[in-house]
């Protein structure tokens, strides 16, 4: 459609910006603040400034920042992309969003059931949020999810909400799980069930770290071996030629496939808890006594 | 002082190695899970997506127990030495 109003364009150029302008933050930010000439480095988050709080000082580091700008983007993103919905879709990207938003209530009514319909938002965002992040290494930032505290904390998210709906058959149902088949399996049963965001976290995380150490180690190995074979060159010796094509070839599995392939399985086993620890009987036994109940009383 | 730092420097070292034989395990299952998952292809092409998309899905649940080497391995690395370090000169003071 060729007929869209001057308002309208200009608005899908703010958003449009609003989408880019963090991720370049991002990049000026890391430019800015990395010192110069102590090459290539495999080292943690870097820690921008320190927040003085009462109980313990509060880090302010790369990853927190790097996940807020994502952030941004992510809200740019969807703001662009519902922008101008119609009835009868005009744009394309309107096309786009619903196959996109079908896709997502499709995997989770397949996964979960009709009765989990209203998680289709809360797994798509995880889903989102934990591509984007391991994608930003794509453009040369840390990626969030390459840090525990971040994927640590979606973990207790999810782990929080498993425990909910878990406790929906009842208190006793669920700590009577905990003494089965026989009383003295309790201490293994407590253990496999908090090992639950540990191996979450850890399986997300540990991907996402193993792609930036290897693609960190092989970029320093090409320079070296360019520096080894071009350094006898006068200008042109200085420039790692070598790093070229080899670390983007790779980058393809370890930032692309790995990434993405790990917010696929983090939301997949999000839904699989959710719905395989929901007790269906006891709930439906447990509402069948309220309704009981309240009819005696009415 | 010099001799414990590289006591604990080799402790580090060789600790992160043998964290990593926790490789074998994953590997050995995974490739298993792929076998049968090609036989299952092979027996029922129709049937690819979806045998493709639970094999995939098992071999990265099979893959967490090698992760948990590589974390502490990473650990022992790049975190540990320091770490030990500074308590022993903490200690010595």
């Amino acid at each position: 459609m060729n007929n869209k109003s001057l308002r309208f364009k200009v608005v899908d150029w703010l958003l449009i910006a609003l989408m880019i302008l963090p991720l370049v933050a991002g990049i000026a930010l890391k430019v800015l603040t990395t010192p110069g000439s102590d090459g290539i480095a495999i080292t943690g988050a870097r820690v921008y400034c320190v927040i003085p709080m009462p109980l313990q000082d509060l880090p302010i580091t790369e990853s927190q920042v790097n996940s807020w700008l994502i952030m941004l983007t992510i809200v740019g993103a969807v703001l662009y992309l519902t922008h101008g919905l119609a009835l009868k879709p005009q744009t394309k990207r309107q096309l786009l969003v619903e196959w996109a938003v079908e896709k997502a209530e499709y995997l989770v009514s397949d996964n979960m059931g009709a009765r989990f319909k209203a998680f289709v938002p809360f797994i798509a965002a995880i889903m989102v949020i934990s591509a984007s992040s391991s994608l930003m290494s794509l453009v040369g930032l840390r990626p969030p999810t390459a840090d525990i505290n971040v994927v640590a904390g979606w973990a207790v998210v999810v782990f929080i909400i498993i425990t909910y709906y878990k406790l929906k058959g009842g208190l006793f149902p669920y700590v009577k799980g905990f003494f089965e088949p026989v009383p003295i399996f309790a201490p293994f049963n407590i253990i496999g069930e908090l090992s639950t965001p540990v191996s979450m976290s850890f399986r997300h995380y540990g991907n996402v770290l193993s792609g930036v150490v290897i693609s960190t180690l092989i970029a320093t190995a090409l320079q070296g071996l360019s520096k080894l074979l071009l350094g006898w060159i006068p200008v042109i010796g200085n420039i790692p030629f070598l790093q070229a094509g080899l670390p983007a070839i790779l980058s393809l599995y370890f930032d692309i496939f790995s990434g993405l392939m790990q917010a696929f399985i983090f939301a997949m086993l999000t839904m699989l808890y959710i719905a395989t620890g929901f007790p269906e009987e006891d709930y439906e036994r447990r509402m069948a006594k309220k309704r009981a109940r309240a009819a005696a009383r009415a | 002082m010099e001799l414990a730092i590289g006591i604990i420097l080799a402790g580090c070292a060789i600790g992160a190695g043998l964290a990593l034989i926790a490789g074998i395990g994953p590997g050995i299952g995974e490739g298993n899970a792929v076998a049968k998952a090609c036989e299952a292809i092979g027996r029922q092409p129709e049937s690819k997506g979806a045998v493709t998309s639970t094999m995939i899905m098992g071999c990265a649940i099979a893959e967490t127990t090698g992760l948990y080497g590589l974390v502490i391995g990473i650990l022992l690395i790049f975190v540990a030495p320091n770490l030990f370090v500074n308590i022993l000169k903490n200690a010595v003071k």
